[in-house]
């Protein structure tokens, strides 16, 4: 017992060759049970608290089910039918209406995921070229500067970014391109590429990076060129977790919500002609942050918004389990799978 | 000896409790719910009631004011704030209820169509607001402009202004689908500011030189005219109580404090117009 450093219970033998255990490793209740109480108090206090954050994301769950199940399901079945027929099929989305209120949400679903496109669009191939640059080609130094602080831009306030698009953003693409309005689909879609960006880039950066030393030696070896190894060697190898980059990337700028409401206009139509990015579009996350503070609770426009909700829960479910998906593939991969 | 003093700190952190609680029972309580546009100055009043009369613990919830009526009519609050008269459906379930609704006005509210300063349009008709904003109108020049298609920029429909203003210029008409929605005052301001063919709708002290507010109707919109109520656009804001509430009473004094100076200084810096001139 004269090395303090090690644990109390192991005992290192002088030539430091063998360890001796002066303790029984595994006790029973009877040998311990100090012991044996405070580990399996422990065990019980983590597997509540984790219990109970399973728990909350259930209850929410359930929560906006329930509260979105009259608007889904409430009346006759054709009742139901054509309410949801119009939810999913019409563009005019009038909730506020005393007499004959609308809800087609047809547009705010379209603009959901026509500004998660668009964002994509710009994030992705920044995204992934700037992780390659970080992994294979940027020196060990520059490498230990950018990431954390790329990493910051994950840190910044949305409602920070939504300030930026509505007063610098707005006038800039006006004054710049002759935009009628600033506040349109462009100017989310870029905003919300931005905010994608931290997790495009470290995800991809990590896939990159598992890849290996062994591999890219041996590209080499076969004659390959640096940018033939990252083209035809690295990039492929880590598609999977390129992919869960990719998804990650999307479920950010799907959920994101102040800073479409501030940036993209939310005037519920459809672009037309559909690639005129100059146009405003509103978004699901938008809607439900700016009509849900105000609605009577209980009223068809209540249910409606969560309807909007359940539909953006699918969404982004559906996403992670195929982020999970991928993820376990790079999971292997590393593992030399 | 440890564990006797712990138990004296438990006697007497109770103690304070209760005596706490005791100082906060006796003292009165005021609830106030409704409008989301009334609701600031409510908070305001509240903020100078503090200092005036610190023994009254008084709550504001802004929930609109349908929530502040069924509020009232449930003697669930004690005072209702509302941008609205209340309807008679209200009015009939508060008597059936045994409460009987006291209209104070405290203030008058006006909403002001304000253009890029560099649009030459002076003066506009109800109309053809309207017909702007339901999308009849969709370029300057129909309404005697220049060439150039209307960015119509409208409050988000949960917001009092917006409530105001599809009452008194849409009678509740559809805005089109091309409407867009900020969700502040300011952001509106801004937005009309920077954008050359925007027309928008402030409160009456949003008003300034970076943008331009158009006469509606003839009536030039300022604090005169909307007090006057003469301008289209302006109503009033209310406070209900049940009964006029006892002289001298905590809720009498809050529902007449916009007759004292600094009530009308309140008003004036939320934006609303006094209901008093000199």
């Amino acid at each position: 017992m004269n090395n303090g450093a090690t644990h109390p219970n192991i005992t290192l033998e002088p030539d430091g060759s063998a360890v001796r255990f002066t303790r029984p490793l595994s006790l029973s209740a009877s040998q311990d049970l100090r012991g044996y109480l405070v580990s399996h108090a422990g065990r019980g206090l983590l597997f509540l608290i984790t219990f109970l954050s399973v728990v909350a994301v259930l209850l929410i769950f359930a929560f906006v089910v329930v509260e979105a199940a009259p608007f889904f399901f409430g009346g006759s079945f054709a009742e139901a039918f054509a309410r949801v027929r119009q939810f999913l099929a019409s563009n005019n989305w009038y909730p506020q209406r005393e007499h004959d209120p609308q809800f087609g949400a047809l547009a705010i679903i379209v603009g959901s995921l026509y500004v998660t496109a668009c964002s994509l669009a710009l994030a992705v191939p920044v995204g992934v070229l700037a992780a390659v640059f970080l992994s294979d080609i940027a020196p060990f130094g520059a490498r230990q500067v950018c990431k954390p602080v790329i990493e910051i831009l994950a840190a910044i306030p949305s409602v920070a970014y939504g300030v930026f698009a509505v007063m610098v953003v707005a006038p800039w693409m006006q004054r710049r391109f002759g935009f009628d309005t600033g506040a349109n689909a462009l100017n989310a879609s870029l905003i919300l590429a931005v905010m994608a960006l931290p997790t495009i880039i470290s995800v991809a950066e990590d896939a990159l990076s598992a890849i290996g030393r062994k591999t890219r030696e041996a590209s080499y070896a076969l004659g390959a060129t640096r940018a033939e190894t990252i083209i035809k060697v690295v990039i492929p190898t880590a598609h999977s977790g390129i992919i869960a980059a990719v998804i990650l990337g999307m479920m950010r700028a799907i959920g994101e919500t102040m800073v479409v409401w501030m940036a993209s206009g939310n005037a519920a139509r459809i672009p037309s002609p559909w690639w005129d990015l100059s146009q405003s579009i509103r978004t699901m996350t938008a809607t439900i942050a700016g009509e849900l503070g105000e609605v009577p609770k209980g009223t068809d426009h209540y249910h409606v918004l969560f309807a909007i909700g359940v539909l953006l829960l699918v969404f982004t479910f559906t996403l992670n389990l195929c982020s999970e998906y991928f993820m376990a593939k790079v999971k292997k991969q590393a593992q030399g799978g | 000896m440890k564990t006797q003093k712990s138990d004296f700190t438990i006697v007497v952190v109770c103690t304070v409790i209760l005596a706490a609680g005791a100082v906060v029972m006796a003292s009165d309580k005021l609830q106030i719910d409704g409008s989301t546009t009334v609701g600031p100055i409510a908070d305001a009043f509240t903020e100078a009631f503090r200092a005036t009369h610190p023994n009254i613990a008084i709550t504001v919830s802004k929930t609109g004011s349908g929530d502040g009526a069924a509020a009232l009519v449930d003697n669930r609050c004690d005072i209702a704030m509302m941008s609205r008269f209340m309807k008679e459906s209200e009015f009939k379930r508060a008597v059936e209820n045994g409460v009987l609704p006291v209209a104070h006005v405290i203030a008058m509210d006006g909403v002001c169509v304000v253009l890029h300063p560099s649009n030459p349009i002076q003066e506009m008709t109800t109309e053809q607001v309207r017909g702007i904003y339901a999308g009849r109108i969709t370029n300057w020049s129909q309404v005697g402009g220049v060439n150039r298609p209307i960015v119509v920029i409208s409050r988000d429909t949960s917001s009092g202004t917006y409530e105001s203003f599809n009452e008194m210029v849409m009678n509740k008409e559809k805005m089109a689908d091309h409407v867009e929605y900020v969700n502040s005052n300011p952001q509106a301001h801004a937005r009309v500011r920077s954008t050359e063919g925007a027309i928008g709708y402030v409160g009456i002290g949003f008003l300034d030189r970076y943008v331009k507010p158009v006469k509606l109707d003839g009536v030039t919109p300022s604090r005169s005219t909307i007090a006057r109520g003469i301008f289209p656009v302006s109503r009033p804001l209310f406070l209900f109580t049940n009964g006029y509430p006892k002289l001298g009473s905590p809720a009498h004094a809050f529902v007449t404090f916009h007759l004292t100076e600094q009530g009308q200084e309140i008003i004036e810096s939320k934006g609303f117009v006094p209901l008093t001139e000199y």
